[in-house]
C-alpha cells in the first residue's frame, strides 16, 4: 500500500515538474467533494464519486496554496517512507518550519490535507495523516485480535472484560482480526444510552456487540464495524435519535458515506446497516415524549428529501422523513425512559429486534 | 461691570409688572367676586408702562447676548478677539495694496486673563476715525457695500473691545500711523455701552518705529488651549489661506511661530458692486426707495442696482403697473410690493462675477503644501455662481497621505469664508454637509453613512462672496443655500476625482508589488517540495524555480 501511495505522489510531482520546464502553468485536478458529485450505488451500498473535477492552475494568486499543497505531499511521502504518522494538528505544527509557506491556522492545513487526500483518492491514514478524534467505544461478545506495538506479538482483547468501561477503537483498524459469536452489532448514537446497556449487561442477554459512536461516526469507527460485519457476516442495527440529524447525518453517513469524503466512501461505509430506531412511527407507537422540530431540523429534512441521493433512492425513507416533517416533532433515544429507565432493554429493543424485516433500509 | 449688573437686575421687573396688570384686568371685568378685594389690584396705565419702555442700545444688547458674537466661553473669547483683529488687519493691508506683515502676540497675565496684541503694516487709520472704529458697534466701512472682505458688519473689533472692558475694565489700546510723514497716535478707548459711543480716555502722540500700520491691544478674560480649535490652529489655518501674508505669532507660552509668505503678489483686489435686484428683500427695497437720490423709478432701478439698464427698468415698472417717471420717494408699501414682485418676475442677467477674489488653485496648493506634508496634493477652483443675487465662488484643496494624520479617523476638514478659517459649529455648516453628501467611496476612500470619509487627509474648502451667508453673527457656519451646497460639492468632487485616480494607481502598483513578492516568497517552496519528492539535484531545483518564476511574471496573472 505504502509503495502505491509514494508512487502516486512521485507521479504527480513529476508531472508538475515537466509542465514547469515546458514553460506551462502547471495544473492540479481535484475531484469535487460534495453530495452533488456522488451517485448512490444500491448494489454496493455506498456513495460513489462522480467524475466532476476542479482544476487549480498555478498562477500568482494560487502560488501560496500550490506551494503548501506540494509541501504537504512531500511531508506525506516522508511519513509513509519512514512508517510514521502525524495527526492533523502535528502536521500543522510541522508547517511552522516552512517559513513563508507555513499555515497560520489549523483549518488551513486541514483543507490542504483534504485536498491532497482527494487528489490521490486514498484515505489520509494511508498517507500517514491520522485524525485526532476518538474512534468509538465497544463492549460485548467480541475478541479483537491485535498486535503488541513493541514486540509484534499477537494479543487478544476480550471486549467482555472491560467492566463498566469499554474497548476503544484505534485510529487504524486494517490489521485487526475478530472472534465473535454475536448475533448482531448494535450501533448507538449517544454515550448515555451505551452506558445504560453496558451497565445492565444487555449484550449478554441479547448476545450482541455494542458500539457507541458519540455523534457522527469517525472513519475508524465505520471501518471497524464494516470489517467486523464483513468478516463475521453479522447484521448491523443502528439506534439513534428520531430526528433529521440522527437520520440524515449520522445514519446516512454511517451506511453510505458522505459527500465530503466521497473519494473514499467505498471503504468507509457500512452498507449492511439497518435502521432500528427511533423511527417516526415509533414516536406514535410508543407514545414518546417529543420536542418540536427546530427550523434547522425542518430545513435539513427537506434538503435530504430533495438533494440527497440516498433519500431519493429509498422512497420509504423519503416517506418517513415526510412523516417527521408533518408531525413537526422529534424524539431522543432517552425519551423511552419516560416509560421506566429499563423499558428500552426490557421492551423496546426486544420488540424491535424480533422483527428486523421491519427496519428501515 | 457695574452697568451690566444694573441692567440685568432691572429688566426682569418689566415683564412681571406687565403680566400682573393684564391678569388683573381680566379678573376685574369678568368676575364680580373680585370686587371684594379691589384695593389690591394695581392697574398700570399706558403712561406708567411708557416709563419703563426705552430704547435698547446695541451695546446693551451685546452685553446680554455676547454668545451671538462668539464670546460665549473664555476659550472662544480669546479666539474671537484674535480673529476679529486679524480680519481687520488683513483687510486693511489689502485695501492699501500692501503685502501684509502681521504680528500676533498673546501674553498671559493670569490663568484667566490675557493681553492680545495684533499689529499690521497696513495704511493706518486717520486720527479722527480711530475712536469710532474701535469704540462704537456697527460702525465701519464694510456693511454698506457689497464687496468681498473678511469683516462684514463692523461689529467685530469693537465687540472685542467691549468684551475686554466688561471683563477686565481695561480700555482698548490702539496705536496707528497713517504714513511715515505723519506721527503715530496712541489711544485708550472705552465704550459708553448705554449710548454706543466711544469715550477716549487717553490720546497722545507716540514714537513708533513702523512707517505705517496699526496696533491693537486688548486685555480680556479668557483661557488658552492648544489644538486645532484654538488660536494656534486659527493662525496656522489663516496662513494657509493667505499665502501672501507673513505672520509672526507669539503664543501665551512664549513660543514663536513664523508663517512665511509664499506668494509675493497681493490677491486681485475684489470690486464693490451694487446689489442685484433678485437679492433684495421687500423691506430693504422700501428703504432704498425712500433714500435714493434718483428722481424717477427708471433712474432708481438703473442706478441703484447692478444689471438693470434703462430698458429693463421700464420693463420692471410696466410689470409692476407703475409709470417709469413715478417718484420713488412717494412709494408706499403697496407700490413697493408690486415693484418687488415685478423684479422677481423679470429675467435678469446674473450679477457680475469678476468682482470676487479667489485664492486660486496655485496659491491654495502653495498654502497647503507649506503646512501639510503629504503624498498627494490637489486643488480646484470653481467659476463664480450666484445665490440670492449675490455672487460667490467655491474652491477646494486636499492633501492626502499626510504622515502625521491617523489613517483610521475621519478627515480633517478646514472651512474658510473669504479667507477666514471657521473653527466652530462644523456640523451645522453647509461645507460639512456637502462634503458628507459627497460619495467618497467612488474615489477609493472609506466612508460610513452620514459621516466624513475616513482617511489620512486634510480637505480645505473656501467660499468667497460679496456677502457670505452665516448662520449667526459669530460667523462660524455657512448657511445651507442649495446653490452654495451644489458648488461646494462640485469643487470637492473635482478634487475627489483626481484623488481617486491617484489612489487607484497606487492600489494597482501595490497589487503588482504584492504579486511580485508573492512569487518571490512561495516559488522556492515549490522547488523544495519537488526536490524532496523527486530527489532532484540543487541545480535542477534552481532551474525549475527560475523557469516557473519567469512563466508567472510573464503571464501578469
Amino acid at each position: 500500500v505504502s509503495e502505491k501511495v509514494v508512487g502516486k505522489i512521485k507521479k504527480e510531482a513529476k508531472g508538475l515538474e515537466e509542465q514547469i520546464l515546458k514553460r506551462k502553468k502547471p495544473t492540479l485536478k481535484f475531484p469535487v467533494r460534495s453530495l452533488a458529485n456522488v451517485r448512490y450505488l444500491e448494489k454496493e451500498g455506498y456513495f460513489e464519486i462522480r467524475g466532476r473535477k476542479k482544476e487549480r492552475t498555478l498562477t500568482v494568486n494560487t502560488v501560496k496554496t500550490f506551494a503548501q499543497t506540494l509541501r504537504m505531499m512531500a511531508l506525506s511521502k516522508t511519513l509513509v517512507e519512514t512508517d510514521d504518522i502525524a495527526t492533523k494538528r502535528e502536521a500543522y505544527y510541522v508547517s511552522k518550519n516552512w517559513g513563508e509557506a507555513r499555515f497560520l491556522e489549523q483549518t488551513e492545513s486541514d483543507t490542504v490535507m483534504d485536498d491532497v487526500e482527494a487528489l490521490f483518492e486514498v484515505n489520509r491514514e494511508q498517507m500517514g495523516f491520522v485524525p485526532e478524534e476518538k474512534g468509538g467505544d465497544v463492549s460485548g461478545a467480541l475478541i479483537v485480535v491485535d498486535k503488541d506495538p513493541d514486540t509484534g506479538k499477537t494479543i487478544r482483547i476480550d471486549c467482555t472484560k472491560f467492566g463498566s468501561g469499554a474497548y476503544s477503537i484505534p485510529i487504524s483498524v486494517e490489521h485487526l482480526e475478530f472472534e465473535t459469536a454475536a448475533k448482531f452489532i448494535l450501533v448507538i448514537e449517544t454515550a448515555g444510552m451505551f452506558q445504560r446497556l453496558v451497565k445492565h449487561g444487555y449484550w449478554k442477554k441479547a448476545t450482541c456487540i455494542l458500539v457507541s459512536m458519540g455523534g457522527v461516526p469517525t472513519r475508524a469507527c465505520r471501518r471497524f464495524i464494516r470489517r467486523l460485519a464483513d468478516a463475521k457476516k453479522i447484521p448491523v442495527y443502528v439506534f439513534v435519535d428520531g430526528d433529521p440529524y440522527g437520520i440524515s447525518n449520522i445514519y446516512r453517513t454511517f451506511k453510505v458515506g458522505s459527500g465530503n469524503a466521497a473519494h473514499i466512501n467505498e471503504f468507509f461505509c457500512v452498507p449492511q446497516a439497518r435502521f432500528l430506531g427511533i423511527t417516526p412511527q415509533d414516536i406514535v407507537d410508543y407514545k414518546l415524549p417529543t420536542h418540536p422540530l427546530k427550523e434547522v431540523d425542518v430545513k435539513r429534512a427537506k434538503d435530504a428529501i430533495k438533494n440527497d441521493p440516498f433519500f431519493q433512492h429509498h422512497k420509504t425513507w423519503a416517506k418517513a422523513m415526510d412523516q417527521l416533517i408533518t408531525m413537526g416533532v422529534r424524539a431522543e433515544q432517552q425519551a423511552l425512559a419516560a416509560h421506566g429507565l429499563n423499558y428500552v432493554m426490557d421492551n423496546y429493543l426486544p420488540e424491535k429486534i424480533a422483527h428486523p424485516e421491519r427496519f428501515l433500509p | 461691570m457695574a452697568q451690566a449688573q444694573r441692567i440685568t437686575k432691572k429688566k426682569p421687573s418689566t415683564p412681571r409688572a406687565h403680566g400682573a396688570g393684564k391678569g388683573a384686568g381680566r379678573l376685574a371685568g369678568k368676575q364680580p367676586a373680585a370686587k371684594a378685594v379691589p384695593k389690591k389690584i394695581v392697574r398700570l396705565t399706558a403712561v406708567d408702562l411708557a416709563e419703563k419702555q426705552r430704547e435698547i442700545s446695541v451695546s446693551e444688547f451685546f452685553t446680554k447676548n455676547r454668545h451671538l458674537l462668539g464670546f460665549d466661553s473664555p476659550a472662544k473669547a480669546l479666539l474671537t478677539t484674535v480673529k476679529e483683529a486679524v480680519d481687520n488687519a488683513l483687510d486693511a493691508c489689502e485695501e492699501g495694496s500692501i503685502l501684509p506683515d502681521l504680528i500676533i502676540e498673546i501674553q498671559e497675565i493670569s490663568e484667566t486673563r490675557y493681553r492680545v496684541a495684533v499689529q499690521d503694516n497696513g495704511p493706518g487709520i486717520v486720527k479722527a476715525q480711530v475712536p469710532k472704529i474701535f469704540g462704537q458697534l456697527l460702525y465701519g466701512s464694510k456693511f454698506h457695500r457689497l464687496r468681498q472682505s473678511r469683516g462684514q458688519q463692523g461689529i467685530g473689533i469693537s465687540a472685542a473691545g467691549m468684551y475686554g472692558q466688561l471683563t477686565t475694565g481695561k480700555p482698548i489700546t490702539v496705536i496707528s500711523r497713517p504714513g511715515a510723514t505723519k506721527p503715530a497716535h496712541k489711544f485708550d478707548i472705552q465704550i459708553d455701552t448705554r449710548r454706543n459711543t466711544p469715550v477716549v480716555t487717553a490720546d497722545h502722540e507716540v514714537e513708533w518705529a513702523p512707517g505705517h500700520g496699526t496696533r491693537v491691544e486688548l486685555e480680556i478674560e479668557a483661557t488658552y488651549k492648544k489644538g486645532r480649535h484654538s488660536v494656534d490652529g486659527y493662525v496656522e489655518q489663516t496662513s494657509m489661506a493667505n499665502p501672501h501674508a507673513q505672520i509672526t505669532y507669539i503664543s501665551p507660552s512664549a513660543e514663536r511661530f513664523e508663517y512665511a509668505r509664499v506668494a509675493q503678489e497681493l490677491p486681485k483686489p475684489p470690486q464693490e458692486i451694487k446689489p442685484h435686484p433678485h437679492g433684495v428683500e421687500l423691506g430693504i427695497l422700501l428703504k432704498m426707495l425712500h433714500e435714493t437720490k434718483a428722481k424717477n423709478l427708471r433712474g432708481f432701478l438703473s442706478s441703484e442696482f447692478s444689471r438693470v439698464s434703462a430698458a429693463v427698468a421700464e420693463e420692471i415698472a410696466k410689470t409692476a403697473g407703475l409709470r417709469p417717471e413715478y417718484s420713488p420717494q412717494k412709494a408706499a408699501r403697496d407700490q413697493a410690493e408690486a415693484l418687488y414682485n415685478a423684479i422677481q418676475a423679470t429675467k435678469l442677467m446674473a450679477p457680475p462675477s469678476n468682482v470676487l477674489s479667489p485664492i486660486g488653485e496655485e496659491l491654495l496648493l502653495a498654502g497647503l503644501r507649506k503646512q501639510v506634508e503629504a503624498r498627494f496634493h490637489v486643488a480646484a477652483s470653481r467659476s463664480p455662481s450666484v445665490y440670492r443675487g449675490n455672487p460667490f465662488l467655491v474652491e477646494a484643496a486636499l492633501a492626502y497621505g499626510a504622515e502625521h494624520l491617523p489613517a483610521d479617523e475621519p478627515i480633517t476638514l478646514l472651512r474658510y469664508a473669504n479667507r477666514v478659517p471657521l473653527l466652530y459649529q462644523q456640523s451645522a455648516c453647509a461645507v460639512t454637509k456637502s462634503v458628507i453628501q459627497t460619495n467618497w467611496k467612488a474615489y477609493g476612500l472609506q466612508q460610513s453613512r452620514g459621516a466624513l470619509p475616513t482617511a489620512p487627509m486634510i480637505l480645505m474648502v473656501h467660499i468667497a462672496s460679496v456677502w457670505v451667508p452665516f448662520t449667526s453673527e459669530s460667523k462660524e457656519a455657512i448657511a445651507s443655500y442649495p446653490e452654495i451646497m451644489k458648488e461646494i460639492r462640485l469643487a470637492v468632487q473635482d478634487c475627489g476625482r483626481k484623488l481617486g485616480i491617484y489612489i487607484r494607481r497606487g492600489l494597482r502598483e501595490a497589487d503588482v508589488e504584492k504579486k511580485r513578492s508573492y512569487i518571490e516568497k512561495y516559488i522556492p517552496h515549490i522547488g523544495i517540495a519537488l526536490q524532496e519528492i523527486l530527489s532532484i539535484s540543487d541545480k535542477q531545483k534552481e532551474k525549475v524555480c527560475a523557469t516557473l518564476k519567469d512563466t508567472l511574471e510573464r503571464s501578469r496573472q
